[in-house]
């Protein structure tokens, strides 16, 4: 396995906000590597340490076998980078911003000018290539951001959030085309907070949680590793955690069941890892009936990402979100990622 | 998922050019070559500089207000003195020919402070980005862009101040004037630009930076020697007329609209330590330029990586 990308013990604060405590990573070429995590994991600022924008606290980062830190000039020869929100100039247009870019990577005249075609027609771009960018959609514009950011042909692609606020057609039209470019050998980064956007793409992931990696590797066998199936049984509507924790006594007493989480932030559900393929479902019921406790709601299900973040966090990603939402100051942090340093 | 199929999005066209062969065998030649290229510094701030002329061309608004604005000052602050006594303001016929040097160095100063203003945008708005994570063969390219821009701005207004001063009555420097004139404000123009880009990356938004530019702005036009002599002024504004960078810019000019003569060794400004002639005024124009450039280079290097 050759290593596009790598990152060792990464630490980053902003001020008193320790945005990266310990991160590392191993990006195989030629892959998709998603960076999966609620906002405020600190995804976007891992990035910006690779992408040259912000100078690590602490770590060692290669890109190529480049030391980012030392030779951060050629690093940027290897990289694009396509950040979470488009910016374009809008009294420019878009063959006029493609020439712009092509001039900061010192592309050859003749060379940028026949890949600047090519990336129009691979973009679908002819409509509005000659076009002011201020007269874009959302979509057209992350098309264009898209041509841009391969311009000069990287080795490895890193995209912030790529589908953030795209429509359900321009967001499909972005994962087949980041499967296109893996086809054609390209190393694919993305941060994104869709498990499904993740499991979609990636044929790695890292799941990155207040900071560090909690869990990383194929997607199929982070899922494996959790063991079996899951249940997610509820008692009541609204399970006290006295009357969660009894049976979770019970529960693991059972033979088919590996595993039981309770979910505080789901009303105490209890969340089992049970063996496949056994009538997990009805043995549970049984003992739930045996011991006297009430069921208000089952299921059995094959695990998600979802499932592998619960299991190492104890919260799912969406409570992890609606945590996040009311614990960040978002203008304080677009001050701070602009100071960059 | 590794597994899964490409699929051709019914919006995206064939995928036939996502490998360029000439491109692949361009960058690899490249590869291992880190060392400094001056083609590659020429091209990328070629590229910075014809961007923010295709934006002046799309929205001229800024050029058109830029030229007028000092016209005017030129006539009704031209007017507002034009019955002082002759001999008052030196050797000058009138206060419109005292004035001219001013405005023109007033002009220039101001255009070049504005500078980091667009800069400060690109930044907030996440522009400034594409800049930063490409490999640029140094970022001093951006202020040079800017510099340029500025600079060109400013010859259009000193062209159009030059000309109508001359209508007034003022009448013209000689050709070699001309050329000090031009040289005068071009190095002003690049020591200032410098200095507006050092605050546009050491001050957290553009709040801030107009807030500096604003109180920068008129109190170093009021503590030069642009609207009235040094002679005329009290003792202690005299000393800091003779720390104001742009005495040294204004001085000469007056002196060649007047003195067809001038030589380097002309004494066209009287500070209170010494006489300090017109090549020492320039000597201290290029140290304060080249001053700038030192001092925001740390600002270049870290704040932006």
């Amino acid at each position: 396995m050759v290593a596009a990308v790598t990152i060792e013990h990464l630490k980053k604060a902003y001020g008193s906000v320790q945005a990266v405590e310990d991160v590392s990573l191993t990006i195989p070429a030629g892959e998709i590597f998603g960076l999966l995590g609620p906002n405020g994991a600190g995804k976007t600022t891992t990035i910006r340490c690779l992408c040259t924008l912000a100078t690590p606290d602490h770590g060692r980062l290669e890109v190529m076998g480049i030391p980012v830190l030392e030779q951060p000039r050629r690093v940027r020869q290897y990289l694009g980078y396509i950040a979470q929100e488009v910016a374009l100039d809008k009294v420019l247009t878009g063959r006029e911003l493609m020439a712009l870019q092509a001039d900061l990577y010192h592309l050859p005249k003749p060379i940028a000018q026949r890949r600047m075609e090519e990336m129009v027609s691979l973009l679908d771009l002819e409509e509005w290539a000659d076009q002011k960018t201020g007269r874009y959609s959302g979509g057209i514009k992350k098309r264009l951001d898209l041509a841009l950011g391969l311009l000069h042909q990287p080795e490895v692609l890193v995209l912030d959030e790529p589908t953030v606020g795209l429509d359900i057609e321009s967001r499909s039209a972005v994962w087949s085309f980041l499967r296109q470019l893996r086809a054609a050998g390209t190393t694919v980064l993305i941060t994104s907070h869709y498990l499904e956007e993740v499991d979609a793409l990636a044929d790695r992931v890292a799941i990155i949680d207040q900071g560090r990696v909690i869990a990383s590797g194929r997607p199929t066998d982070l899922k494996d590793q959790l063991g079996g199936d899951l249940i997610t049984l509820r008692l009541r509507e609204f399970t006290t955690l006295a009357e969660a924790e009894q049976a979770q006594q019970q529960l693991r007493q059972l033979a088919v069941v590996q595993n039981v989480i309770i979910n505080t932030a789901q009303g105490n559900s209890l969340n089992l890892v049970v063996e496949r393929q056994v009538n997990a479902l009805g043995t549970v019921q049984e003992a739930m009936a045996a011991a006297g406790l009430p069921v208000f709601g089952i299921a059995q299900s094959r695990p998600s990402l979802d499932d592998v973040y619960l299991a190492a966090t104890g919260r799912t990603l969406m409570d992890a979100e609606l945590a996040a939402v009311g614990q960040r100051d978002l203008k304080q942090e677009k001050k701070q990622a602009m100071k960059g340093g | 998922m590794g597994t899964s199929i490409p699929t051709p999005a019914s919006n995206l066209g064939g995928a036939s050019s996502l490998d360029n062969s000439d491109l692949r065998a361009w960058k690899a030649s490249q590869v291992g070559d880190g060392s400094w290229r001056l083609a590659d510094f020429f091209q990328e701030t070629l590229a910075m500089t014809r961007r923010l002329f295709i934006q002046l061309q799309r929205r001229p608004s800024t050029l058109i207000a830029g030229v007028i604005q000092p016209l005017i000052w030129l006539v009704l602050f031209g007017a507002l003195f034009q019955n002082v006594p002759a001999g008052l303001f030196g050797e000058s016929r009138n206060y419109g020919q005292f004035l001219g040097a001013g405005i023109i160095v007033f002009t220039a100063f101001g255009g070049a402070l504005n500078a980091g203003l667009p800069v400060m945008f690109d930044r907030e708005f996440g522009f400034l980005n594409r800049f930063l994570v490409a490999p640029l063969a140094s970022r001093y390219s951006i202020v040079v862009a800017s510099a340029l821009f500025i600079a060109t701005l400013s010859l259009i207004q000193t062209a159009a101040i030059l000309g109508l001063s001359a209508l007034l009555g003022a009448g013209l420097p000689n050709p070699l004037g001309l050329l000090l004139v031009l040289t005068i404000v071009l190095v002003l123009v690049l020591g200032v630009t410098a200095l507006s880009l050092g605050l546009t990356f050491a001050l957290p938004g553009h709040i801030e930076l107009i807030a500096v530019i604003f109180i920068t702005n008129l109190p170093l036009l009021f503590s030069s020697t642009a609207l009235v002599p040094i002679d005329f002024m009290p003792g202690w504004l005299q000393w800091v007329a003779s720390l104001n960078p742009l005495t040294y810019a204004i001085e000469p000019i007056r002196y060649v609209y007047l003195h067809s003569d001038w030589s380097l060794g002309s004494v066209v400004l009287q500070t209170p330590f010494s006489p300090v002639p017109l090549g020492v005024c320039l000597g201290v124009l290029l140290g304060f330029c080249g001053l700038a450039l030192v001092l925001i280079q740390p600002l270049l290097r870290q704040r932006m990586a």
